[in-house]
């Protein structure tokens, strides 16, 4: 597959029709990718990588790139692409300017998750089917992949790209995700159990902002809380529920447009599960408006941005327990 | 030096915390290790890094500095600096100690800042030797031996004991008020020597840092490699929040409702409106905020301080950056290396 | 317990002079009337409101003064919009001086002085030029090229008029930058001013103003023959802490609000081009 799209990327940078390639970058290691820009076949021969390891959606990056003249080619894995789609329907990217190359994933490994089972000290590290061999500097591991699966992988909406221009590899299927199952766990807790669930996951945040810098949904030109003039712009939890109030405002704010690609959550450095608020609003407006997924069609309006006189009106309080 | 035995630690801490506010590296539900206060039952993580770092024990995200009532035309102004209670870390990691040197450099040179030097002064640093490190190890190009780490004690993790070992005079005062049981070094001698097989063997521990420094400052700033380097830097600050080095902080008001509070917070150079003023931004992208980070500990900081970088080689950005851009790969890039 | 720099002091506004309409100059003593604390000519002080914000400013008056500090303050934001709103009795807090400061009894000494201040720019200049007025017998020559918008934009206007102009060895050169009715002055921005006029390079040269107004009149020194040691400048960047700490204000290693505001000129040259 790398070997395809590095061909593919070098055929178009060498005909002209796109003036840069966004893609992954291989790292000092095995797993640590960087997202790169890539403009001539050196460079991408030198380091272009796609593999387990290159979970990051690169859908945001075109609302800067798709700013410079001339076109620019972006590879979308199947979830990438719904952040596209909501990108274009939100105006962020002009589609002339982007060719996106979908290419197949079958899930993206988390690092994290290894290093708990195999300890610190990976040297290396290769994918054979379904198991991954790991050595380190203390000894080797083979563990299965199923088990080092991003929690967005193993809970995998989709293997369907809804957005590309040219795809390589298989087209997949919209998956029968289990993705609520977590949500509903949390909503079977009593008030108090879900307040103290969060309130002691959300305690961990250090307030580094990565969460909302890499959501593709959070594309505000000036975010309200860089904004001077809010009032909402502490860069610290001042009280003890201030960080608390930055998630749940953030959680509103993409409410209806989170496609639920899972980006906060694996760049959280505190391992706080961020992408279960935006879920459970996914998961209510399923129930309140009727199924939707975000991202799948660039033309549909968001059940919050449209209006039917049977919109149901839930009361900001429920009355459960 | 002295050991006690696993069996005995908790006796042990327990008599500490009767005198000190004792903290130990615990891991928490989400398989990170975090410095929290210990009480009976917490048991000290063996991970190498907490996911903050020690810094925070000297150097909080936020602490209150002063405190404003209104009325009227006048102000009133109350001190909030507050007594601080002794307190003891324990399994502060070599890198994490000369962290604490390097930001003794900033906030200890004049004018002395006192939030910091109060706790400083309060704080007693059991530092613990590393035996398993990482491949995002760096510690050892700054030239720290996390074999034998600096602090108040130091303490060695053997098969059935700790063994500690007093530094300074802080740290042989605590340790003659524990009444610890002697002992030989013949297994700590033996760990440090097995621990510097290993670290011969880190894909980073030897890294170049000849073209960096004080001296260095033109061609550096003015390297055409900076583009591609900070090209897909998202702006957050997790570099700069898990940095045991970064110091950078904020002064903010914050109204309570019946007054005004004033507080320092950490910030970072990564954030968009740090050096914006009202009329005017002298880093506008992040080009220039990404290489400010990197400049300030590569060459700046070296330029102020006798040539001593800025960096300890913790491996925190390494592992921590959403998209995995690092000083290790800022500095063999602008070597040439990548 | 020890001082902390953090904290600061109270001042009280006893004056407040409307100097354009934009700039206001405000007058400082602590609540027992005295001095809030001393400076060199060339130092800046944080000014706060609190919650509103706390900002660097240049002490506008000379240290000679013995009674009071003033700051001339342009309204340009959140918190100098709050100052301009003040009445005369208001407390605000204070902390410094911070910085460096102007040479004044060392490098000045005896040397012929050239000041070239734009708008709002006069403000630390100002503190210099009253400092080396009082001490008068100990520089030589005295040049100030002082250059606003328009009439109304002039800095100190009075002062400059009724003090500066009138003193012997004192040559004030004023310009605005477009032709208005009263003005029977020069016109034209400073840069060519300065060229126009001239001097003789055996002067100090003491600079401030907008980025813009600084390189064309470097250039234009330049050309006259002066070279970078023998111009001093003050910068401005944003600043939090005063003292070289908060991290923010650096150019390359130099911290303006602790090695500056004043640098030489050709030391910025050494520093990377970034403010």
């Amino acid at each position: 597959m790398q070997e395809v799209m590095k061909n593919k990327a070098k055929e178009l940078l060498a005909s002209g029709e796109v003036r840069a390639v966004i893609g992954w970058k291989k790292g000092e290691f095995c797993y640590d990718i960087t997202p790169a820009v890539f403009t001539n076949a050196e460079e991408i021969d030198n380091g272009f990588i796609y593999d387990d390891f290159c979970g990051a959606n690169l859908s945001k990056y075109l609302i800067k790139e798709a700013h410079k003249d001339g076109k620019v080619l972006v590879f979308l894995k199947p979830c990438d692409t719904y952040s596209f789609n909501q990108l274009l329907s939100e105006h962020r990217i002009n589609r002339e300017k982007v060719y996106v190359v979908g290419v197949s994933c079958d899930g993206k490994v988390d690092i994290e998750k290894i290093k708990r089972t195999v300890g610190d000290g990976i040297i290396a590290l290769s994918s054979d089917g379904d198991k991954i061999s790991v050595e380190t500097l203390y000894d080797k591991y083979e563990i299965n992949r199923a088990d080092a699966l991003a929690e967005r992988c193993v809970n995998c909406k989709s293997k369907k790209h809804v957005a590309y221009d040219e795809l390589l590899g298989d087209e997949g299927e919209v998956l029968d995700s289990k993705r609520f199952d977590e949500v509903e766990m949390i909503e079977n807790m009593t008030a108090d159990e879900r307040f103290e669930f969060w309130r002691n996951e959300l305690s961990r945040c250090i307030r580094c902002n990565a969460c909302r810098n890499v959501c593709p949904a959070c594309s505000c030109e000036k975010c309200i809380f860089d904004n001077d003039n809010s009032g909402y712009v502490n860069k610290a939890p001042v009280t003890s529920f201030e960080e608390n109030m930055f998630h749940i405002i953030r959680a509103f704010h993409v409410a209806g447009r989170c496609t639920d690609c899972g980006e906060c959550s694996r760049v959280c450095p505190q391992g706080i599960p961020l992408h279960l608020l935006n879920r459970k609003f996914i998961k209510d407006i399923n129930t309140l408006y009727g199924d939707y997924q975000a991202g799948e069609d660039p033309e549909a309006r968001g059940p919050l941005t449209s209006y039917t006189e049977k919109d149901p009106e839930p009361s900001v309080v429920t009355d459960k327990e | 030096m002295v050991k006690i035995s696993f069996e005995k630690l908790n006796s042990l801490f327990e008599k500490i915390s009767e005198k000190y506010d004792l903290f130990v590296p615990t891991k928490k539900n989400d398989g990170q290790s975090y410095f929290e206060k210990w009480e009976q039952g917490k048991t000290v993580s063996d991970d190498l890094n907490t996911v903050r770092s020690a810094k925070d024990f000297f150097f909080p995200q936020h602490e209150d500095i002063v405190s404003f009532k209104l009325d009227g035309k006048n102000i009133e102004i109350t001190d909030e600096r507050r007594e601080v209670r002794p307190f003891v870390m324990f399994g502060v990691r070599a890198c994490d100690v000369r962290s604490f040197s390097i930001l003794d450099k900033v906030f200890l040179s004049e004018p002395v800042d006192t939030f910091y030097k109060a706790k400083r002064e309060k704080g007693i640093v059991i530092s613990l030797a590393c035996q398993k490190p990482s491949e995002t190890c760096f510690c050892t190009t700054f030239g720290i031996d996390p074999t034998e780490p600096e602090g108040d004690i130091r303490a060695w993790k053997g098969n059935d004991c700790y063994y500690l070992e007093g530094v300074t005079e802080k740290g042989n005062a605590l340790l003659s008020e524990l009444s610890l049981e002697e002992c030989d070094r013949t297994e700590v001698d033996a760990q440090i020597e097995n621990t510097k097989k290993i670290l011969d063997r880190l894909p980073l521990g030897k890294l170049d840092t000849d073209s960096f420094g004080g001296d260095k400052l033109k061609e550096l700033f003015d390297s055409e490699k900076w583009a591609s380097l900070s090209e897909s830097c998202l702006g957050c600050g997790t570099c700069t929040f898990v940095c045991p080095t970064c110091q950078c902080y904020d002064i903010k008001d914050f109204e309570t409702g019946h007054g005004v509070k004033r507080y320092r917070c950490w910030d970072s150079c990564m954030y968009s409106d740090f050096t914006k003023m009202a009329h005017g931004n002298p880093r506008l992208t992040q080009l220039e905020r990404f290489r400010q980070r990197f400049m300030h500990k590569l060459v700046y900081f070296p330029a102020n301080n006798s040539g001593e970088f800025g960096c300890v080689g913790c491996g925190r950005c390494l592992n921590k950056c959403p998209i995995s851009m690092n000083i290790v790969k800022v500095m063999k890039t602008l070597k040439g290396e990548n | 317990m020890i001082e902390e720099v953090l904290i600061p002091k109270l001042g009280v506004v006893t004056d407040i002079r409307i100097d354009t309409p934009d700039v206001k100059t405000f007058r400082v003593v602590a609540p027992d009337g005295k001095k809030v604390f001393e400076h060199i000519p060339g130092q800046c002080a944080m000014l706060s409101i609190p919650g509103v914000g706390e900002a660097m400013f240049s002490i506008t008056s000379s240290p000679t003064n013995t009674e009071f500090m003033e700051f001339s303050i342009k309204k340009c934001g959140c918190l100098t919009d709050w100052l301009h709103h003040m009445e005369v009795g208001q407390q605000v807090t204070i902390r410094g001086p911070y910085g460096n400061g102007f040479p004044v009894d060392t490098v000045f000494k005896g040397k012929n002085l050239l000041f070239i201040a734009g708008g709002i720019g006069l403000a630390p200049l100002r503190s210099v030029i009253n400092y080396v007025r009082h001490y008068r017998d100990s520089y030589g020559t005295i040049d100030i090229v002082y250059g606003s918008r328009s009439m109304d934009d002039l800095v100190d206007y009075k002062e400059i008029i009724n003090e500066w102009c009138v003193e012997e060895g004192v040559n004030v050169h004023l310009t605005i930058d477009r032709e208005q009715e009263g003005w029977d002055g020069h016109v034209g921005f400073v840069p060519n001013y300065v060229k126009e006029l001239g001097f003789d390079t055996n002067k100090t040269v003491i600079i401030c103003g907008p980025p813009i107004m600084i390189k064309f009149t470097l250039a234009g020194l330049s050309e006259l023959g002066f070279d970078k040691t023998q111009v001093f400048t003050t910068m401005e960047l944003k600043m939090k802490c005063g003292v070289g700490k908060c991290g923010r204000c650096n150019i390359g290693s130099k911290y303006v609000c602790k090695d500056g505001p004043v640098f030489r000129c050709d030391e910025l040259d050494e520093l990377p081009n970034e403010y």
